[in-house]
């Protein structure tokens, strides 16, 4: 049945003593299609802009240097290139806090929920240079703005970005027939296959999907073409493009419009029932359980057969089904949802995040969160991070989620709230009497918060 | 006391629930069942170790004009090996173990990594342990976890707060970092426990959190005397004592894991990336790396010692020829370093490509004449049983050993 303390913690970013959580499951949708409050008020640098800007300085850096006739040792031209670096990497962990910003003060919260699960679900990070810090533009450029359509949509803008062009290697992916390899044979171009192969595994059909090994090779061939210049713009390499029809999953594309051909067969790849059963489970296994009902992924995945995969459709079915109402929490947080929700039960005031400097922000954000087993803006694979509630659990990171609790609210806020009402804000009528207990009998105050963090209760959703 | 044992603890926690009887980490650990017995240590240097400033190919006429800072060789203070190559002064204080035939290294060894010479792409094919990267979900090491009978949570630790993917995988590892110790006053530990409680998950771990947190494992004491006189033969070096360092809480864990039910165990020492005064920045690099296999050696005592091979890998080599800022650039062929008593060290492997301009790969690199992971292959077999056709199969996918180097002693 539905609640909107269930609400805010299952579908949003967790309880906060200042924002009123959704009043129904008509207000949790409408939220997404509403203006997008968050995005406005912390805003995080669309890719576009960021590798213009990235560029940009990096030329200016190259042009002071080659002015100046210095050589690559030179210490002058060292400094700068170091300032850079360090800029971009203050620039990295501000958008960190951006984050945790609009975690802590937005009455959206399925949306934040949602980016993250879609940034998950598309992972994807240019993987040396400076471009390196460009996941969250990319975020903001490919997903954020493209949950509520179609899924069609979405796929096709997270599949051509730049980003994922360079996280799976396509850029220099090239067709043994294409114009740049026959008429440069001593550059060993070839079809690289990480794209097609992960559109297909992990984007679209799911593995167990039905296509083969075959389809995954023709599909490969059909994306040759999509690449970047080397700043990190689209760029569509005609010189690369495999000559001839190519046939995935049975239907044949190839036309004169290489793009079209591309995003028709994107189209018809989303459109597909594997895919179907594929976002419907990895919904549900995201924000409901780890083995969820049956009967909820049949529901989802047929709502978005009979919509062609409207997105707010989808929603709407996982939402209305009784079996995302459990009243049992099965989910454990991942680190960044731990500690965003975790900001968000503190009300963490702006103040607070305007002050820190780069260090703080290692402190209590990013070295934690590594440590806690998810490194800001670096999964090991496009597979993303892992769904398992046991990968969130194990000893070491349960015990830097306790040291963490106990030791970053007190860095965050000049004064600690009261520990039993922050125990009844933090986790309202679903306070198990142990942590009530617990806040209560703490000696210190820092120990009765970082318990009531620390608390299944509030790790799980 | 014997109540907070880990047996104790976790053949309880394996009672509890049935959702905790699924997870691989509340399986009881029992020393006896150990699935077998030599022990395997893989530390990643991350950053790209410089091979040639490490163990110096002095003996090739060639070299000390492509490094005119850097100066090599024992002309310079570094310890001569075998007539040709002579191993960087920072790691003098492995020589004891040179001598003693339980270090070892191989020269011209890289993955099939080439061209990008991007860090992250770099480390992620050492770890994968494939040709590509993107092909494999897994690392190499987990794959070989999952060949073996009997593995459970303990057998494997991955520790230290990176990211091991060369762990990730299907096979039950556990990882600990130091960062994570938790030191809670008793009144706290009671809530923690009792908050966790109605959540054995939760609760599990946590007690396992405390149980590592406190060092009150149930591993057999390492015979002082045994321990004592692995320190000793170290001290001849002049080294002056010192605070130990984070690497030496994390050998020294891994030590103490491997004395117990650990079989396998992975960590990474970084700051490799020795593009500006390498002369000042490698030599810090490497004293960790020696500080950390010394640590090993001493904690993990003469007799789990003598069946432990450690190898030391980097995601690549470096420019054959120092760069303008005294250090060298991203390259291609490394060197791998091997440990352990189980090692047949005194020696360096390999098959030496010369450093003529035109052995080099790209005109810059030292050519790799071996794929790192052929010898690391041998080693597998030679360590686990597993069959040369396994680890071709599945640990390594598609490599060909070739001929076995001989590396175990």
């Amino acid at each position: 049945m539905f609640s909107s303390e269930l609400a805010e913690i299952r579908f949003g970013c967790g309880l906060s003593p200042d924002i009123e959580p959704s009043a129904s499951r008509e207000a949790l949708l409408s939220g997404l299609v509403a203006a997008d409050v968050m995005a406005d008020k912390y805003p995080i640098s669309p890719f576009s802009a960021f590798a213009a800007e990235t560029s940009a300085d990096r030329s200016a850096v190259e042009e002071y240097r080659e002015q100046n006739k210095l050589d690559r040792g030179d210490p002058d031209y060292r400094e700068k290139r170091r300032k850079l670096l360090r800029a971009m990497i203050m620039a990295d962990a501000d958008r960190c806090i951006q984050t945790m910003r609009r975690w802590t003060g937005t009455d959206q919260g399925f949306r934040e929920r949602l980016v993250f699960f879609w940034a998950d679900h598309f992972t994807a990070f240019p993987k040396a240079g400076l471009l390196q810090y460009g996941a969250p533009g990319y975020v903001e450029e490919a997903i954020r703005p493209n949950m509520t359509g179609r899924f069609e949509d979405l796929l096709i803008a997270a599949v051509t970005h730049p980003v994922m062009l360079l996280y799976l290697d396509q850029v220099r992916s090239a067709g043994p027939g294409s114009a740049a390899a026959t008429k440069r044979p001593e550059r060993n171009f070839g079809v690289n296959e990480n794209l097609a192969r992960e559109v297909l595994e992990l984007h679209t059909l799911g593995v167990d999907g039905r296509y083969s090994q075959d389809d995954v090779r023709q599909l490969a061939r059909l994306l040759t073409g999509l690449s970047t210049d080397r700043n990190g713009v689209f760029q569509f390499r005609t010189a690369y493009v495999e000559p001839g029809p190519k046939t995935v999953l049975g239907r044949t594309y190839g036309g004169d419009d290489q793009v079209e051909s591309i995003h028709a067969a994107l189209r018809d790849l989303a459109r597909h029932p594997d895919t179907a059963r594929h976002v419907a489970w990895k919904l549900a296994t995201h924000f409901v359980s780890d083995t969820p009902e049956t009967g909820l992924v049949d529901h989802v995945a047929a709502r978005y057969e009979e919509t062609g995969g409207d997105l707010m459709a989808v929603y709407t079915a996982m939402i209305e089904h009784p079996a995302s109402w459990d009243p049992v929490f099965r989910n454990v947080k991942p680190a960044a949802d731990f500690v965003g929700s975790a900001c968000r039960a503190l009300a963490v005031p702006a103040a607070a995040f305007d002050r820190m400097e780069l260090r703080d922000v290692r402190q209590s954000f990013l070295g934690p969160m590594r440590e806690m087993g998810q490194t800001w803006q670096r999964p090991n694979g496009p597979d993303g991070w892992p769904e398992e509630d046991i990968a969130w659990i194990t000893p070491q990171s349960l015990a830097v989620r306790l040291g963490w609790a106990m030791a970053a609210p007190r860095r965050l806020l000049d004064d600690l709230p009261d520990p039993r009402r922050f125990a009844e804000s933090a986790l309202g009528t679903l306070l198990p009497p142990r942590v009530e207990f617990a806040a209560k009998a703490a000696e210190q105050r820092h120990e009765a918060i970082g318990l009531v963090l620390a608390s299944p209760a509030f790790q799980r959703r | 006391m014997k109540d907070l044992s880990r047996r104790a603890f976790l053949g309880r926690s394996a009672l509890i629930g049935c959702s905790a009887a699924a997870s691989p980490l509340f399986t009881p650990v029992s020393f006896a069942a150990a699935p077998w017995d030599t022990r395997l240590v893989v530390i990643v240097l991350r950053g790209g170790m410089d091979g040639l400033d490490v163990v110096q190919p002095y003996g090739d006429p060639l070299l000390a004009g492509m490094r005119p800072t850097l100066k090599p060789g024992p002309a310079n203070g570094a310890a001569d090996l075998d007539g040709f190559f002579a191993l960087h002064p920072s790691l003098a204080p492995l020589m004891p173990l040179w001598a003693a035939g339980e270090l070892a290294f191989m020269q011209a060894v890289s993955t099939p990594y080439r061209e990008k010479r991007s860090h992250f792409e770099g480390q992620d094919l050492l770890e994968a342990g494939t040709a590509d990267a993107m092909a494999a979900r897994d690392g190499w090491l987990n794959r070989m976890l999952q060949l073996m009978p009997g593995v459970e949570a303990q057998t494997a630790y991955a520790i230290g707060h990176g990211d091991m993917r060369i762990l990730d995988g299907r096979a039950p590892v556990a990882d600990w970092t130091p960062e994570a110790e938790l030191s809670l006053s008793p009144q706290t530990q009671r809530l923690a426990e009792s908050i966790m409680e109605e959540d054995p998950a939760f609760h599990a771990a946590l007690s396992e959190a405390l149980i590592l947190s406190d060092g009150n494992l149930e591993i057999p004491p390492l015979d002082e005397a045994e321990e004592g006189g692995m320190m000793m033969g170290m001290a001849d070096n002049g080294a002056r004592p010192r605070r130990p360092g984070r690497e030496e809480e994390i050998a020294g864990f891994a030590a103490d894991m491997l004395r117990g039910p650990a079989r396998v165990a992975s960590f990474s020492i970084n700051g490799w990336d020795t593009h500006y005064n390498q002369g000042r920045t490698l030599p810090q690099a490497l004293e960790r790396l020696a500080r950390t296999i010394l640590t090993l050696r001493a904690r993990t005592g003469t007799q789990v010692w003598n069946k432990t091979a450690v190898v030391a890998v980097t995601e690549f080599g470096r420019t054959a020829r120092e760069n303008g800022t005294k250090g060298t650039d991203h390259g291609t062929g490394g060197t791998m370093l091997m440990a352990g008593g189980a090692i047949r060290g005194g020696r360096v492997y390999g098959d030496w490509p010369g450093l003529d301009e035109a052995d080099l790969y790209n005109r810059r690199d030292l050519m790799p004449t071996r794929d790192i992971r052929a010898p690391i292959g041998w080693l597998m077999h030679g360590l686990t049983g597993l069959s040369r056709s396994e680890i071709e199969a599945t640990v390594f996918p598609g490599l060909d050993m070739g001929s076995d180097p001989r590396i175990l002693g």
